[in-house]
């Protein structure tokens, strides 16, 4: 009952050595993910968080196994961390990283696409199958397994649905942020899709922001495919246009990006779409036919 | 990162574009004494960060150097109102002054980071001197884009089926072609976000000529060049924003009542949103970051209350790498280094609640706990407005 991550994923930590690295790597063990090694070049064969460092990806995966990483680096060389995993085969690539340069991600998205591997964020709080695998910066306490795909550019804004649902006791099948970069791996459509195929997953909430077409995207996406009911909601309606929201790729320019647009799209395809971030939980309830506990 | 037309353009000409011969004058004694050594008749603009200066009146054409003078004059010192200032506009403190061109024709080049492509995507339109938006929003058709890979740059092939697109004939095409090519270059050399010439000028001599230049430059990347970061000019940006952006806090103004401190764009975003929706109206975005320290939240707390509209402050936080208990210790430590006379809502869940609740109710100071992010919103707009 999940998309993309699940109990036997086994994960490295890029950049384990660092500050949040290492913090993110013991939290995430904790709830339960399989860290089985860590990669910090130069501290190869040393041990930290309880788990063998490596020297580069390659050697990681051929030692430990794993499937999936997920990038901690500072953002001048985390594009770089992205392209090396991918080089190594590495399934399911996880950036935490904010702050990287657009035209360094333009020049690792391009690598990317000619490779097997599927990117996450960069700029994003990551992947949580609830009680299985969290892989990412999210508090995993708040969440609880059951029905809800949540996709969301945004990482507290994800935690603040996630907690709505678990408040009226609605579980989550996955909750994957894809971040808040104008240039990211895995989009809406994208996981849209795959919680659209995953049986287990009964309705799916789509959070998204002002900037790019992205939420426009997965409208369509929707319309043309997609059964399961869908609640959506759009942060920036009142945002200024031509300013930046902290993320780089919040903005409205050119007139283009608006909350307004991309609200009136996802209606237009019989998505149920919140006004307030407060109803969220209180809708995906209604449309599930969940009585509301609270 | 915003820069000024005429850094813009020095920066340009140095990967090879065609600008106007010109300098920068402070003080209109110096605009008369450019203009004399470029012949007499000038252009004299006013250098802000803002488009639509020549309809404010920021810009105005001297047929001698001594209207060149009472131009200079005019302009240094103005508070020039565009619709991208805002109506309170910004004081102009330099002018460019520069030689005139004989014009044919004015076209639009410009390049951004497009989303969908994932790529940078060099756009030409021949509607030189609109604004591309209104260019996009009337006939998108007439914008004829070529997506580049950042490493190869734009291809000369790709250059002349934009300027062959625009009509450019005869000598003028293999200018146009390196201008583009050169434009491209900078585009990626500088990390910029957004590159624009905006009018390219054909003169009748057959010369190609940015007569406009405006170059963003990416903020993330600004760490690998340190000769551009001199090239900010505060004065052009909000002072609390300034303020902000040294403590590494994400900071935007707004002119509403109701403050907010937030972790997260995101949810930021949409407490902002959920403020009006509540009837009230937002002061400010304010990202704390998911890092934030007790003295960070501190810094947060006292620009807020630095904003004279603020008649409540609402603060959100959605602990997650940043804990509860952070969170309120900097809020404590803030109200009682400022001098809190506004009504203060918090509204905060996840790492570590309980002991940040703990610290505030322990703190004894008069803060109102709300239960969730709408009751949050309900109160601060009520005390906003009592």
């Amino acid at each position: 009952m999940s998309i993309l991550v699940n109990k036997s994923t086994r994960v490295i930590v890029q950049g384990i050595t660092g500050r949040e690295g290492s913090f993110h790597a013991r939290m995430c063990k904790e709830y339960g993910t399989q860290v089985v090694g860590g990669v910090t070049p130069g501290k190869g064969g040393s041990v930290h968080e309880e788990v063998p460092v490596f020297n580069s990806v390659a050697e990681a995966m051929r030692e430990t196994g794993a499937d999936a990483t997920v990038i901690f680096v500072p953002p001048p060389f985390a594009a770089d961390a992205i392209m090396e995993a991918a080089a190594a085969g590495m399934p399911l690539i996880i950036c935490i990283t904010e702050g990287i340069p657009t035209l360094d991600m333009v020049r690792a998205w391009d690598f990317l696409k000619q490779t097997k591997s599927r990117l996450i964020g960069p700029n994003c709080p990551g992947i949580i199958t609830p009680g299985e695998c969290k892989i990412g910066i999210m508090p995993g306490h708040i969440h609880t397994p059951g029905p809800v795909g949540i996709v969301s550019r945004s990482g507290t804004l994800t935690y603040e649905a996630v907690h709505q649902l678990t408040q009226r006791g609605i579980g989550q099948s996955t909750a994957i942020g894809i971040g808040g970069d104008p240039i990211i791996g895995t989009t809406h459509v994208d996981a849209i899709r795959l919680f659209n195929e995953d049986p287990k997953t009964e309705a799916i909430v789509m959070i998204g922001e002002i900037g790019g077409t992205g939420e426009e995207e997965a409208a369509a996406y929707i319309k043309q495919h997609v059964r399961k009911p869908v609640v959506g909601f759009i942060a920036g309606q009142t945002a200024p246009p031509g300013r930046r929201m902290g993320h780089a790729g919040a903005i409205i320019a050119g007139g283009k990006g608006t909350a307004a647009e991309k609200m009136a799209a996802m209606r237009d395809a019989g998505i149920h779409v919140c006004v307030s971030p407060a109803d969220l939980g209180e809708t995906v309830a209604s449309v599930m036919g969940v009585a509301s506990r609270k | 990162m915003k820069i000024h037309e005429y850094q813009g353009k020095e920066l340009l000409h140095s990967f090879g574009v065609v600008i106007p011969r010109g300098r920068i004058a402070d003080t209109p004694e110096e605009a008369e004494q450019i203009a004399r050594e470029l012949g007499g008749k000038v252009v004299v603009k006013a250098q802000i960060h803002a488009g639509g200066r020549g309809k404010g009146g920021g810009v105005k054409l001297a047929a001698n150097p001594g209207e060149a003078l009472q131009v200079a004059n005019q302009i240094l010192g103005m508070t020039l109102v565009t619709h991208q200032t805002g109506p309170e506009g910004r004081l102009v403190r330099r002018v460019l002054v520069e030689e005139t061109l004989p014009i044919k024709r004015e076209l639009y080049l410009g390049i951004v980071v497009d989303r969908a492509a994932g790529k940078p995507v060099f756009m030409a339109s021949a509607a030189g001197g609109m604004e591309i938006e209104e260019v996009a929003a009337k006939d998108p058709d007439a914008i004829l884009k070529e997506a580049f890979d950042p490493d190869r740059g734009l291809q000369p092939y790709q250059a002349r089926r934009l300027a062959f697109g625009l009509g450019i004939e005869g000598p003028a095409l293999n200018a146009a072609v390196s201008m583009m090519i050169s434009l491209a270059r900078a585009f990626v050399a500088l990390d910029a976000s957004l590159a624009e010439i905006n009018p390219l000028v054909l003169t009748e001599d057959q010369r190609v000529v940015a007569l406009d230049a405006k170059l963003n430059l990416d903020d993330n990347a600004l760490y690998r060049h340190q000769n551009l970061k001199g090239l900010r000019d505060t004065n052009e940006e909000d002072p609390l924003e300034v303020e902000a952006s040294a403590h590494s806090l994400n900071y935007i103004k707004l002119d509403g009542t109701v403050a907010c401190m937030v972790n997260g764009a995101g949810l930021a975003m949409a407490t902002m949103d959920i403020i009006k929706y509540a009837g009230g109206s937002p002061a400010n975005f304010l990202d704390v970051g998911g890092g934030a320290n007790a003295q960070q939240v501190q810094h947060a707390f006292q620009i807020l209350l630095r904003d004279p509209n603020v008649k409540a402050v609402l603060i959100n936080i959605f602990g997650g790498i940043l804990r509860c208990d952070t969170l309120a210790s900097g809020v404590v430590q803030a109200a009682r280094a400022v001098n809190l006379n506004v009504p203060l809502v918090i509204r905060m869940e996840g790492t570590n609640v309980e002991q940040g609740r703990q610290i505030l109710s322990e703190s004894g100071l008069k803060i109102t706990v709300a239960s969730s992010m709408k009751d949050a919103a309900e109160k601060v707009v009520a005390a906003a407005r009592s």
